[in-house]
């Protein structure tokens, strides 16, 4: 927690913390970050690894993995992704609602990794938004949570929080459906 | 297996010297009559595997390689057949386990399985122009338009090339080599561009 976010006196507030909204919706936001678990390849067992007791990535409030991309914050697309999945990234990042990040886990998401062909889209920065690359073919489930830590970083950087624009584009973004 | 057997009952057939296992070269034509016969008579009742091959530059240009396996005899066969205006026979009402070889067969080299009960693609998506495994296609493929309309209107991308470095990466010691994989033109490269 960045200090100057609270101004917190015991003897003159009592049981009051002064803050900024935004920096209580995002402190909020980075540790309640329920990932959708895009698996498409061998990242997915990293990914899997990651939310085992020995990683456990519950320490950072993100074990709620979601397959329901309505109920999700953070799409983790942790694979490669060909021209033929590509469409349907696109469409769970669509249904997915605002605030909404998302992580290109591995060579592969990232830039299409090894996999310099005619099926392979190459990066899924192509068609979403990626906030945090993570290099690695697999990465490391210590790797992983890395880049999730950076994310939630990000995440209490953000500003205007409360606004109906979310990070320059409207909240209401037309869904393909 | 009976060679002999099945050489009189389909005097078409020819027997190749197989290096590894039993081969024959069939006529298309025949080829169901002749899976179903090994499957009845000769015992080959496992399909390990079918596949389609592009000779290139020889006509009849494209065939199927089948694989058979008898389970009780313990032995492989292995069937060659030249395609008939890129259609062979399905055998996939002989060898169910044939039924999505046969559209992987189709989607990578356009082999045509007459008779076939799903001849949909299985690998790339149904609108997807090209054949990909053919050998006149290349590896870093050619721009189509992406799958879905609507989301090429969001995002703008379609099927690109895939950027190839100089590529596709060979090993060039000779067969076993231990030679990292490398780009055949090593005039360029990420630091040095092409010039």
């Amino acid at each position: 927690m960045v200090k100057s976010d609270f101004g917190y006196n015991s003897k003159i507030e009592g049981e009051v913390i002064v803050t900024r909204a935004d920096a209580v919706v995002n402190w909020v936001r980075s540790h309640s970050v329920w990932p959708m678990p895009m698996g498409l390849a061998c990242c997915a067992i990293e990914l899997m690894a990651a939310g085992g007791s020995r990683f456990d990535i519950s320490r950072f409030g993100m074990e709620v993995m979601r397959f329901s991309p309505r109920q999700a914050d953070c799409m983790i697309v942790s694979g490669t992704v060909t021209y033929k999945m590509a469409e349907v990234v696109r469409r769970i990042y669509d249904q997915m609602a605002e605030p909404k990040w998302v992580v290109a886990m591995g060579a592969c998401a990232s830039s299409g990794g090894m996999y310099r062909s005619y099926a392979t889209l190459q990066g899924v920065d192509n068609i979403v938004p990626v906030d945090i690359y993570i290099s690695g073919c697999p990465p490391r489930p210590e790797a992983l949570l890395d880049g999730m830590m950076l994310l939630q970083e990000k995440i209490r950087q953000e500003g205007g929080s409360l606004k109906r624009t979310f990070r320059g584009r409207t909240v209401d973004t037309k869904i393909v459906s | 297996m009976d060679v002999l057997a099945l050489t009189q009952k389909f005097p078409q057939t020819q027997n190749l010297a197989g290096q590894d296992m039993t081969t024959f070269a069939v006529n298309s034509t025949e080829l169901a009559d002749i899976v179903k016969y090994l499957r009845d008579e000769q015992s080959f009742d496992l399909l390990a595997d079918l596949c389609g091959m592009d000779w290139k530059d020889r006509t009849p240009q494209f065939g199927v390689v089948i694989h058979l396996l008898s389970t009780k005899n313990r032995e492989y066969v292995r069937l060659h057949a030249p395609c008939v205006d890129d259609t062979v026979p399905t055998i996939s009402d002989i060898h169910p386990g044939a039924n999505w070889h046969e559209r992987e067969a189709y989607d990578m080299f356009g082999i045509k399985f007459v008779g076939h009960p799903d001849p949909r693609r299985i690998l790339m998506w149904e609108a997807y122009p090209y054949h990909p495994l053919r050998k006149d296609f290349p590896l870093a493929g050619i721009e189509v338009p992406f799958p879905a309309a609507d989301v090429a209107a969001v995002t703008g991308q379609t099927v690109e090339p895939a950027p190839m470095m100089g590529g596709p990466f060979v090993s060039s010691g000779g067969l076993m080599s231990g030679a990292e994989p490398q780009a055949l033109d090593q005039s360029w490269n990420e630091e040095k561009p092409k010039s």
